[in-house]
């Protein structure tokens, strides 16, 4: 029973940090109708500066929460300026292209943000871990700290969305895109916005997840598919949906994981993929979306 | 394709069936002898990439049929390249025919890969391609990744050695030079015929409007399922024949990356474009190991100039003709064939 309840609070914590990268995926195709490939990179980006600030911070002998919270404050601030480059110098003039050829540059994006961070100057190709420090003074409350942490970002950007005028503005453009701008919503601002934020939270699951397992140039790619998983389970383009979507994901995930005789355990990365198949084949709109009737 | 007006011709003046078969014939006879002077004269790395050149043509072109020409997005092309690529190698490895036996074993686990993929790329297809844009796109790329997770995770299958995550080494090297080169004579000639045939009228239909081609009495579930499972077909054979190229398989080299780098290969040449498709994957394989001075910035460099050309170039290097085509040509058939979107 135990072990039930601690696969559970796990298996809540990596289901939270894929609902916090789906959460951008989801705003991102809710106003583009764009599947931004490149965001599990932005939140490898975002381990990656958090990873150089721990260290500095450790090592000059900053209190841990102290560190904790200028790692995670540093990851959301580049990670945000990275988010509105991105959208601003790639995917802005080709707006009012064909969606195939946004795509293809996000894949591009993708590829050279992965191996900008291999090259040694910047990052190198192997794996690093934050300071152990940083784990050791957590210890198991880890879990609950990282399902705290996404938690709250979640209710930010619900009362955001539900709430500010910004948000008001952002239902409005995934609504109908031209309509929004006729009615005097500046669209390119609130395209920016919505990067910016959803870039944010991915920088928060990097940094959550760089603690958890380690710090390399390519792990967004496995976490970036599912938690794109999850944003579709849940229902793409719908907020809730995504969180719904991720928790499941990372509570069946792990649950598979630990329960599985060992010789299996490989298998239970596909089992993600099953799910999204399943869904797509009975509801594609998710499980929380409306489904879109075709009009000719 | 509005109703009324005439319909462009997408094909230039056809040549007589006997000429264009005589054509392909003589391509085929001088491969033989250029086959052995090749591997005489060339130095291997070459040779190599020559081979390499022509397994990503034959991909290219199959998913072109996908992509390009029937405008079904799939992710998953390297997924069918892995189970005809396993399929052969585990075989042949298992059997070890040797002699002439060995050679027509060879080509008919070519066959039997392509065949495999094929039948999978039907069972995916049918339920999938009820799917559209976007969520198409998706559910191949969970194929694909669910192909590539169940062989990296398998190490036997019955009494059959699959390897597992540490892959597949010791394949009997029976790819050659004249082999992959018949195979993209093969796969190129059947799509263009396709392309200009009755069915490949009714593909090109699905592209521009399903709605509009379903209301003019195509079977449009029916053509998409078609076109994936040819796609499928010689995506397997290509893994079969890139398997007994190298002799060594790795699960991990058919994962989304390798599924990306075609779909790149196919919207650079200019979707729907056989030449242009053909041209993208000789010049998306050969520069990168031009590239290959520049050491560890190579993919950084080859990731900016695939974001720039798609920033500057987006319809692809032909767009939609073909190498022949004039741009006269190009913009009457434009005028007519292009989608108002």
């Amino acid at each position: 029973m135990d072990k039930l309840v601690d696969q559970l609070i796990i298996g809540l914590s990596v289901g939270a940090t894929y609902a916090l990268i789906a959460l951008g995926y989801t705003m991102v195709y809710g106003v583009l109708r764009l599947i931004n490939f490149a965001h599990g990179d932005v939140y490898m980006v975002g381990a990656v500066v958090g990873y150089y600030v721990a260290h500095a911070m450790v090592r000059a002998g900053e209190p841990i929460w102290l560190t904790i919270t200028a790692v995670i404050a540093a990851a959301v601030i580049c990670c945000a300026i990275l988010g509105f480059l991105i959208e601003y110098l790639a995917y802005r003039p080709l707006r009012n292209r064909p969606r195939l050829v946004a795509l293809i540059t996000a894949i591009g994006v993708s590829l050279l943000l992965e191996n900008l961070f291999q090259l040694n100057v910047i990052f190198g190709p192997t794996p690093r871990s934050f300071p152990p420090e940083i784990r050791a003074a957590l210890g198991k409350r880890f879990d609950l700290l990282s399902l705290g942490v996404s938690l709250v970002l979640m209710v930010v950007l619900t009362w955001v969305v539900k709430r500010t005028r910004t948000g008001l503005a952002l239902r409005a453009v995934s609504y109908r895109f031209d309509t929004a701008m006729l009615m005097g919503v500046n669209t390119n601002r609130i395209i920016s916005f919505t990067f910016m934020f959803g870039s944010a939270l991915a920088a928060v699951a990097g940094v959550l997840d760089a603690i958890r397992y380690d710090v390399r140039p390519l792990m967004g790619i496995l976490p970036g598919l599912k938690a794109f998983i999850a944003a579709v389970l849940g229902g793409i383009g719908n907020i809730p949906g995504a969180l719904v979507g991720g928790i499941l994901i990372g509570v069946v995930e792990t649950l598979l994981k630990g329960y599985l005789k060992s010789e299996y355990t490989g298998y239970a990365d596909a089992v993600s993929f099953v799910i999204l198949i399943l869904i797509l084949l009975v509801r594609p709109s998710g499980l929380l979306g409306r489904p879109e009737r075709e009009k000719v | 394709m509005a109703g009324s007006e005439p319909q462009p011709r997408l094909a230039p003046p056809a040549l007589p069936s006997w000429v264009a078969n005589l054509i392909i014939v003589a391509i085929l006879a001088v491969l033989w002898p250029l086959n052995s002077v090749l591997e005489k004269n060339l130095n291997p790395y070459y040779l190599q990439i020559l081979v390499i050149i022509g397994i990503n043509i034959i991909l290219a072109t199959s998913l072109n049929l996908i992509n390009g020409i029937t405008g079904q997005f799939s992710l998953g092309h390297a997924g069918f390249m892995a189970l005809g690529g396993y399929v052969a190698a585990v075989l042949f490895k298992h059997y070890q025919p040797s002699g002439s036996a060995a050679i027509l074993f060879f080509l008919g686990m070519l066959l039997f890969g392509g065949i495999v993929a094929a039948t999978a790329g039907l069972l995916i297809g049918i339920p999938t391609l009820r799917l559209r844009g976007d969520y198409l796109a998706i559910a191949t790329l969970g194929f694909g990744e669910i192909i590539g997770i169940v062989i990296n995770n398998t190490e036997h299958i019955g009494p059959f050695l699959v390897g597992g995550a540490s892959g597949l080494h010791g394949i009997p090297a029976y790819t050659n030079f004249f082999w992959v080169y018949s195979w993209v004579v093969i796969c190129v000639v059947c799509v263009w015929r396709i392309v200009h045939s009755t069915r490949g009228k009714a593909f090109l239909a699905v592209r521009e409007d399903e709605i509009a081609a379903a209301a003019t009495g195509v079977d449009t579930a029916y053509q998409k399922v078609i076109a994936f499972l040819i796609g499928a077909f010689f995506a397997g054979v290509a893994g079969a024949l890139s398997a007994m190229w190298f002799s060594d398989l790795d699960p991990g080299s058919f994962g989304f990356i390798r599924s990306i780098e075609i779909v790149v290969m196919v919207v650079l040449g200019g979707s729907g474009s056989i030449t242009g498709v053909i041209l993208a994957a000789i010049v998306l394989t050969y520069l990168p190991e031009r590239l290959r001075i520049l050491h560890d910035w190579r993919m950084v460099i080859y990731s900016l100039l695939l974001i720039l050309m798609m920033l500057l170039r987006p319809e692809g290097l032909l767009g939609r003709r073909e190498l022949w085509w004039t741009r006269r040509r190009l913009r009457s058939a434009s005028a007519a064939a292009e989608p108002s979107t």
